[in-house]
């Protein structure tokens, strides 16, 4: 499954998509545990959200086939 | 249409903003524009870069907009953002708000600057002299 990364994440990535393997059913959680683990930089971010669709999404939403995910790191546009 | 919503890598026009929100019922327009600043905790700002999430932040700016309009007896509100590099001095971003009294506007328009600071997926990255950092964000 294909994540989109912005500002810092992409700089942690090396990349603006990364591919992770994610088993059908798995939940956003999952998914940040599994990112974590793969880049452990993550964890100094502090927080940074996970959206899906374009909508913040919640720990327990159950990621689909075809949804666009994209990890948010703390925001400051403006 | 009562709101404009527009993400640009082109410098924002102050005065055709302020225009759009103007209409014969409204008794006041606050406008908040926000610009780079030199300096940030005492080091020299060399420019900035914004990064948006574009799809996402369009979405996030209108829900903001469609909430002003709920809350407050607002009649227009615009809210453009810029991305890009952008040298000190530049605009970033721009909100203006039109209602018949001034409570209103100034309210919308402070709840509007504050909030898309905290849930819009746009990114700003400081560059110094000596380095750079992505703000709100020490990997």
């Amino acid at each position: 499954m294909k994540v989109l990364a912005f500002g810092v994440v992409k700089e942690i990535f090396n990349n603006s998509i990364v591919d992770v393997d994610l088993a059908d059913g798995a939940t956003v959680e999952k998914l940040k545990t599994l990112l974590e683990k793969k880049y452990p930089l993550l964890n100094q971010l502090g927080s940074y959200m996970i959206s899906v669709n374009n909508e913040y999404a919640t720990m327990n939403y159950v990621i689909q086939k075809g949804d666009e995910v994209a990890i948010i790191p703390p925001v400051s546009g403006g | 249409m009562n709101i404009d919503i527009k993400i640009s890598v082109d410098p924002l026009q102050i005065q055709s903003c302020i225009d759009w929100v103007m209409s014969p019922q409204c008794g006041g327009i606050n406008v908040f524009i926000g610009t780079v600043r030199n300096v940030t905790k005492g080091k020299k700002v060399l420019r900035l870069e914004f990064e948006a999430y574009q799809s996402m932040a369009m979405s996030e700016m209108n829900k903001i907009a469609k909430d002003v309009l709920e809350k407050w007896p607002v009649q227009k509100i615009l809210i453009h953002h810029r991305t890009g590099i952008l040298q000190t001095g530049e605009v970033p971003v721009i909100i203006a708000v039109a209602a018949a009294h001034r409570d209103a506007a100034f309210d919308a328009c402070r709840y509007t600057i504050d909030t898309l600071k905290q849930t819009v997926p746009i990114w700003k990255k400081e560059v110094f002299e000596d380095g750079e950092i992505w703000v709100a964000a020490h990997p």
